[in-house]
């Protein structure tokens, strides 16, 4: 899973539905590889745009990155020389960084979900499934 | 020489399937089990784009946000690479082929469940649905997986596009036509690789090597053709736009293509 996914998943369950601590997940005993990808600094300014950068922030920090500003970045135009560095860091952290192993713990329910294979897994036991 | 199988024999796994206690566990059976099964071979078959599902990506704003629940091998993760999309599918297998074959910048896929989609609601610009609420064994679930659909959907903008297998199939080989039962099983022919047999005779080449007798030995294994069976719910005239405003959508265009019917549908 890219790291750009952690921003769009949360938990599936009904129950954790409507709370604000099924988002985001709590990434745990994560294997990490980075994978070169081509750099397009024009995605990753609309990106910035759509994300909660809080959860960005949180799951860099679960991963181990703790360097993010805490504020999201605003008014990034990808055009703009000035922001070529931080559109970069950017692209490696949210494309280039994927997470192969590791845990995906729901802070409301505590349900953990894993990522095998660089593949996560969201299908929930027959008792939580209805 | 025909490989699939006869009336009798899928009138019978129709029999079983009936006595299914659960649509969870007919689902699990007759559907999802089946994909695993089958993913590889499966997977090789698709990946020619459907014109109007290829037409709904292409139009899509530059950098939207979208979802293809039930995407496979994830044929349509390409089409638009302005896009960013998140693939689902209940199926493991197939999800492994949509990373191998067709994973990139724009994309990821994950394995979930229709009905239990990891996603935020009222988040995403546009959502895909292509060949996959056919596959719920009763009408209260694809309707229910239509409204997680729109859930998922931005409020007042956000549209998906939706596909399910028509009863009504023009041209097609396997002759489904209005008045027969919509919910059918639908064969898979997969060819197995079997244990080597003991076989000893020659196969004609003369002064073998021992290496190419090792090459001889493994042509013999013999290929031998196994019948999967898919359950289909096959949509009538008229039954998606039905099932898809009692899900709370509205539709907003609709059409018919390539033996399956379509709508592009929105939260009301
Ligand atoms: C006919 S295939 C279509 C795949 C892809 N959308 C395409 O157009 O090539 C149906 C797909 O639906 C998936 N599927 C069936 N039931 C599902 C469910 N409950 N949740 C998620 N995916 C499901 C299957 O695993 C399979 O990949
Ligand atoms: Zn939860």
């Amino acid at each position: 899973m890219k790291f750009l996914t952690t921003n769009f998943v949360r938990c599936p369950i009904k129950a954790c539905d409507s709370s604000p601590d099924s988002f985001p997940l709590k990434f745990q005993d994560t294997t990490l590889i980075q994978e070169e990808q081509d750099f397009n600094p024009q995605f990753i300014a609309a990106m910035l745009e759509r994300l909660d950068w809080p959860a960005v922030v949180s799951v860099a920090s679960d991963l181990g990155n703790n360097s993010l500003p805490s504020l999201k970045p605003e008014n990034i135009s990808w055009e703009d020389q000035e922001n070529s560095q931080l559109l970069k860091d950017l692209h490696t952290l949210l494309l280039e960084t994927k997470i192969v192993e590791g845990k995906m713990v729901c802070r409301n329910c505590h349900h953990i979900f894993y990522i095998k294979e660089s593949i996560a897994n969201f299908l929930l036991p027959p008792h939580l499934a209805s | 020489m025909s490989s699939r199988p006869s009336k009798e024999v899928i009138e019978k796994e129709m029999e079983s399937f009936n006595t299914i206690e659960t649509p969870v566990l007919k689902e699990e059976l007759f559907v999802h089990k089946v994909y695993d099964e089958i993913a590889e071979h499966f997977s090789q078959t698709r990946y020619k784009p459907w014109p109007i599902v290829e037409k709904f990506l292409i139009t899509r704003p530059d950098y939207s946000i979208g979802l293809d629940v039930g995407c496979g091998n994830g044929k349509y993760f390409n089409v638009n690479k302005k896009i960013w999309l998140v693939g689902s599918d209940r199926s493991e297998g197939l999800i492994k082929c949509a990373t191998k074959y067709n994973s990139g910048l724009n994309n990821d896929a994950i394995v979930a469940d229709g009905l239990f989609l990891p996603h935020h609601d009222n988040r995403f610009d546009f959502a895909i649905s292509i060949a996959v609420i056919h596959h719920f064994s009763t009408e209260e679930r694809r309707i229910e997986a239509i409204k997680r659909i729109l859930s998922k959907l931005k409020l007042k903008t956000g549209q998906a596009l939706i596909y399910c297998w028509a009863l009504e199939q023009e041209n097609s080989r396997r002759g489904y036509k209005e008045g027969m039962d919509q919910d059918i099983l639908v064969p898979w022919v997969l060819q197995k690789k079997q244990e080597k047999r003991n076989k000893k005779e020659k196969v004609g080449v003369k002064d073998e090597t021992v290496k190419e007798s090792t090459t001889n030995q493994q042509q013999q294994e013999s290929k031998e053709l196994e019948t999967k069976m898919r359950y289909y719910h096959m949509y009538k005239k008229g039954e998606l736009v039905e099932n898809a405003e009692k899900a709370g959508g509205v539709v907003i265009d609709h059409g018919y293509e390539k033996d399956n019917w379509w709508i592009i549908v929105k939260n009301a």
